[in-house]
């Protein structure tokens, strides 16, 4: 059974794009046929974190509007032949999206991949809504500050209410936290919420906490997605989110500020 | 025929008929005095003006009625639609008053609710009722709102009503509201809005097992964030109106 996956925030700029990428990349690394899909339309930059803007012919409101062929328009990633990439279009707006249409290029999806992510734009309007309406399982990522889980939180009430799950009375969407851009140093001095801070606030399974760092900007820059950069710390924290969404056990690596944990172990203070 | 047909086709594109609950709130007027009902009521609006500008309001009769009291309704409604309140029906009125009330354009509201004003009015018995009768003969609960029990968090955004008493298991974020007309039971953080005897049911509590709400309102009866003081933050507590003013207590 292919599942749709939603990654959503409600804030802007707090990582939905990377974690599509890193997470897309990884579900087919392990070998599970792969889809993302960029839902910013208007403001299209998945295909650049992906490094495939140079290919783009067709985007996905060519499909929904039925000018291309879902085959025509999907990209095969350079790097990975599981992995697919159908781009926002750069010239129309979000109202270009139908629910109808989405439902439709998603079914069709659903016949061949085994996962489809789809990377929501900001906000809480029609491409954010349309982005979860029929997922299965949501990657709500948050920032560690409380604005952003403010907006987390919303978007978490519109998944248990406004989702095709909801409206027909299914099984809720699976929710999993993602705390994104954590910076242990910047939580110790007050001024970053801490795992805990979020948890307390958001009760929701943590996937996993991504480290704030400087391999993010490098893989943007080369289109790879972060998680093929297996040195980084960014990297392998992704990679630790793919193996637990599939159902392994990792512990968090990235929590402790390098100090404090040593610090911990040896019993202080 | 085709050409009739056609035009309801289309007058059916341009309207619809849905039909939707509202909370709105009931006035009980209890006396013929309406100069003392006038100061009374403008007491009442001036302690929560937010909540009561504008409002929609049903006019309950039943209390007039009961003791014969001679209220000219006309002048009545000057009052309160005078007080910022707006009338959208009245209910358990006599013959004379339905047909004055509707000749000004209020709807009238079947008697068949005045029960549910009772109860709302006599909640203690209710629930004394409730606790100690088993579930074969009650007559009295017929009539009375089954409680809404929430399991998964409530969530920024979201706004739950219930007609009787609410019991959340889980948390209430900020940014949410939950509405009651009867008690309100939070198992968990309260960090949204919570209003407990919204139809004016001054025994109404609210209980929480962690207190950080934005707002908690008993029968209109309001207190903010900012007026919560450190000592009853972030703690089980219980609270309730008492002479007019919202106590919070410790759950001991
Ligand atoms: N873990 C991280 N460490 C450092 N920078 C990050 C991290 N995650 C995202 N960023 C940066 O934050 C900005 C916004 O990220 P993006 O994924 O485009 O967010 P969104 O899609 O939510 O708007 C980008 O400049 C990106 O490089
Ligand atoms: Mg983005």
């Amino acid at each position: 059974m292919a599942r749709v996956i939603v990654v959503t925030s409600g804030k802007g700029g707090v990582g939905k794009t990377t974690t599509s990428a890193a997470i897309a990349m990884g579900l087919a690394k392990r070998g599970h046929k792969t889809a993302v899909i960029d839902f910013d339309v208007g403001l299209r930059n998945l295909d650049l974190i992906m490094g495939c803007e140079r290919r783009v012919v067709y985007d996905f409101v060519n499909v929904i509007n039925e000018e291309a062929t879902l085959n025509q328009a999907l990209i095969r990633d350079k790097n990975c032949n599981l992995l697919y990439i159908l781009p926002a279009s750069q010239t129309r707006d979000k109202e270009a999206l139908s629910q109808e249409g989405v439902g439709r290029v998603l079914d069709e999806l659903k016949k061949d991949f085994k996962y489809i992510v789809c990377d929501s734009p900001a906000g809480i309007e029609k491409g954010a809504h349309l982005a979860m309406y029929f997922a299965d399982d949501a990657f709500v990522v948050t920032n560690p500050e409380v604005s952003s889980v403010r907006d987390s939180d919303r978007i978490l009430g519109l998944l248990s209410s406004k989702s095709r799950r909801a409206e027909q009375n299914e099984e809720p969407i699976n929710e999993f936290l993602l705390l994104t851009r954590y910076s242990p140093e910047r939580v110790k001095l007050g001024e970053m919420l801490s795992v805990d801070d979020v948890q307390d606030i958001l009760s929701l399974h943590l996937l996993g906490v991504i480290p704030e760092s400087k391999s993010v900007l490098n893989a943007s820059n080369s289109g790879t997605p972060v998680i093929l950069d297996e040195k980084s710390d960014a990297g392998q924290a992704y990679e630790d989110v793919v193996a637990r969404y599939l159902g392994e056990e990792r512990p968090h690596r990235f929590i402790e500020d390098k100090k404090g944990f040593f610090r911990n172990l040896f019993g202080g203070n | 025929m085709s050409q009739d047909s056609k035009k309801t086709a289309k007058l059916a594109n341009t309207l619809e008929f849905k039909t939707s609950t509202f909370s709105v709130p009931v006035l009980l007027v209890a006396t013929d005095d309406l100069s003392l009902f006038e100061k009374q009521l403008v007491q009442k609006i001036n302690q929560a003006p937010e909540f009561f500008k504008n409002s929609p309001l049903v006019l309950d009769l039943q209390e007039i009625n009961i003791q014969n009291h001679k209220v000219d309704l006309n002048a009545l409604v000057a009052v309160i639609r005078k007080a910022g309140l707006l009338i959208v029906g009245i209910r358990a009125g006599n013959d004379l008053q339905n047909k004055q009330a509707l000749e000004i354009g209020i709807p009238v509201y079947p008697a068949q609710d005045r029960e549910s004003v009772v109860e709302v009015k006599k909640p203690i018995r209710v629930q004394v009722v409730k606790a100690q009768v088993p579930t074969s003969t009650r007559p009295d609960i017929k009539e009375s709102v089954p409680t809404t029990i929430i399991t998964h968090p409530i969530r920024s955004g979201q706004r739950i009503y219930a007609a009787g008493d609410l019991i959340v298991m889980a948390q209430v974020s900020a940014g949410a509201e939950i509405i009651a007309e009867g008690n309100i039971h939070v198992y968990s953080s309260l960090r949204g809005r919570a209003l407990a005897g919204v139809q004016g049911d001054i025994e109404a509590r609210i209980f929480c097992f962690d207190l950080q709400a934005e707002l908690i309102s008993i029968a209109g009866n309001y207190k903010v964030s900012e007026d919560l003081s450190v000592s009853v933050r972030n703690k089980p507590v219980q609270i309730y109106l008492q002479d007019g003013s919202l106590i919070i207590k410790d759950i001991v």
